[in-house]
């Protein structure tokens, strides 16, 4: 009992500190916020401008895609912060006092949820400004986003698990962009899976950002009507098939990166 | 040739007990064997070159780490078997550990006194207290970015006292200091000690361990060279010597021919520089430069030479210590010298 007590209070006090620096470092806000505003305004007017979709605004179906881009690409952040903290030996003294071994890749993960939170607030905002609207009422939009930011928060472990892996945060945003372009690209986020050729369209229908970003539409009403019915299992059922990829990510990938952090040293 | 006669047994009043720590990263023997003893209430300096296992040792013995072979006790739990109590007991401060630098000062005390689990009212208490100790209380609030270097190792130190742990582990506290701050860091590092607590301290600088040890060992690729006391370790070079250098090579003759006189083993002559090993320190240096000056030697330095533990490094190792700057207190040697290894 008083483990599970102590680690929630070291969990809190590491997720503490990351929300300081979060004020304290405004190229990390600048990034948060600037970031998805761009991305939105980008994709809004330079594809949202050029393709229609007939029955439907494409800049609509932009937005979901845009923020489960945006969303995926945070959790970068995740990753960095701890390759960084490892860096500089700040993980090695948290190593070395009696604090909870979850600690600090939990707490992390935790505070990471505000930058997404942040972040998808700016995005909704500016996609307002464009022109997206809510169809599908303000519970469902609301379930949306709460979708979104559990993926995001998934994918977080995932990068918790590299961060820890690799000797510093450059290495970490390499190797990132590299999994993370292909996984939010092939996908449908900006256009239907279905106009993709052969095995990119297998990729991306079996893609959980493809889930998400369908399940996101979906609660937001923003799949223009008369758009037809996906033919895959894990495009008909989004928030379920994102469900089963949170839960199966996390369940590999907090137990690895726990058991990395109380390996983790600084290279010195 | 081991200058030690102290026993090495294990004993109950040991807070720190190494025993054949080995460990190696491929085919690098970070530590070939190590044998480490600090009593209670005293301060082990273990001294070495970079790359010679300093940092390897400390972090097995602070948990980081978990050696290939051999075994470690610290305030009487196993390093490698209850990591957890060994935490409990011990503070980290130096090379490896480090401070925020986005938080304040406070903050950074804070956070590792919650992490102690010392409760918001203690861990508050005490942030504050240190702070006010190391002289930070004026800088208590701002981000620890916008700290000096010596500030920042002093708030490093602070962060390894927040939990009264008995244990302490200070990796290279003052590499990179100037001289001011490296001194203003030893005499909180001897008050911490007349607390009664136990340290073990690694350095690169001999002056550091000569200053501040009880007991010293020195190692150079992962392995005891030599333990013992300054005094001891000093002794393995031998005693005083007159260092003298000249104005001009003219009195060059003179000068071998006086200090002959006074020398127990011959003369040694380097550029302009005679140096004599003598016995009877201050007194025979009067009388040998009243010669000299009787002789009409022209001197352009001169003075008693003691051994320093650089000296002793280098009889032993075959390499000079390594030097970031020069602030050593004896003369002509000890300038910087790359790493040989």
């Amino acid at each position: 009992m008083e483990r599970i007590s102590y680690a929630f209070a070291d969990g809190a006090a590491i997720a503490k500190r990351n929300v300081i620096k979060i004020k304290r470092v405004p190229e990390i806000l600048f990034s948060v916020l600037i970031t998805p505003l761009v991305f939105v305004l980008l994709f809004a007017y330079v594809f949202g401008s050029s393709i229609d979709i007939p029955g439907g605004s494409y800049r609509e179906f932009l937005i979901g895609g845009t923020f489960a881009l945006t969303l995926t690409f945070g959790a970068v952040f995740t990753g960095a912060g701890l390759a960084e903290d490892m860096q500089k030996g700040i993980i090695d003294r948290f190593r070395s006092l009696p604090m909870s071994q979850s600690a600090v890749v939990f707490g992390r993960t935790a505070s990471d949820v505000i930058y997404n939170v942040l972040s998808l607030i700016i995005m909704a905002g500016a996609g307002l400004i464009v022109g997206w609207r809510i169809h599908n009422g303000i519970g469902n939009a609301l379930l949306g986003f709460a979708l979104l930011l559990l993926f995001a928060y998934a994918i977080s472990w995932v990068m918790a698990y590299v961060g820890l892996l690799v000797p510093s945060p450059e290495v970490v945003n390499n190797a990132s962009f590299m999994v993370i372009f292909p996984m939010t690209f092939i996908a449908n986020t900006f256009v239907p899976a279905e106009n993709l050729p052969g095995p990119l369209r297998v990729f991306a229908e079996w893609n959980p950002v493809s889930a998400v970003t369908q399940a996101a539409r979906e609660l937001f009403g923003n799949i223009p009507p008369g758009t037809p019915e996906p033919t895959v299992w894990p495009l008909q059922n989004g928030v379920l098939y994102t469900l089963i990829w949170v839960v199966i990510i996390i369940a590999i990938f907090a137990p690895l990166a726990v058991r990395r952090y109380k390996k983790a040293r600084a290279k010195s | 040739m081991k200058p030690s006669t102290k026993s090495r047994a294990p004993s109950a009043g040991n807070d720190i007990e190494a025993r054949g720590l080995v460990k190696r990263y491929g085919d690098v023997v970070a530590l070939d064997g190590l044998d480490l003893s600090v009593p209670q209430g005293t301060i082990l300096g273990l001294l070495g070159p970079n790359g010679a296992g300093k940092t390897t040792a400390v972090s097995i013995l602070t948990t980081l780490l978990v050696p290939d072979s051999g075994t470690a006790r610290v305030a009487g739990s196993d390093v490698i078997g209850s990591p957890g109590e060994v935490r409990k007991s011990i503070g980290l401060s130096g090379q490896n550990a480090a401070v925020d630098e986005h938080l304040t000062g406070f903050e950074n005390l804070d956070m590792i006194g919650r992490l102690y689990h010392l409760g918001k009212k203690r861990s508050v208490a005490r942030a504050r207290e240190l702070l006010e100790r190391f002289d930070l209380a004026d800088a208590a609030d701002r981000p620890a970015k916008t700290y000096s270097g010596g500030m920042r190792r002093r708030l490093d130190l602070a962060g390894a006292l927040v939990a009264e742990a008995p244990v302490l582990f200070l990796d290279e506290p003052t590499t990179g200091l100037d001289p001011r701050s490296r001194i203003e860091l030893w005499t909180v590092i001897r008050d911490l000690v007349e607390r009664g607590r136990t340290l073990l301290l690694t350095t690169q600088y001999m002056e550091e361990a000569d200053q501040l040890a009880d007991d010293i060992v020195v190692i150079d690729h992962g392995r005891e060279i030599a333990h013992g006391t300054a005094d001891d370790l000093k002794r393995m070079v031998g005693g005083e010597r007159i260092e003298v250098s000249l104005e001009s090579d003219a009195s060059m003759e003179d000068a071998q021919r006086v200090l002959a006189r006074f020398s127990m083993d011959g003369v040694y002559v380097e550029d302009r520089t005679v140096t004599a090993p003598i016995s009877g320190g201050t007194q025979t240096l009067t009388e040998a430069l009243r010669s000299l000056d009787s002789e009409g030697v022209n001197l352009r330095d001169a003075g008693l030479r003691r051994p320093t533990l650089d000296d002793v490094f280098l009889s032993l190792t075959g390499h000079v210590a390594e030097y970031e700057n020069e602030d050593t207190t004896n003369v002509g040697q000890s300038k910087i010298m790359e790493e040989v290894h």
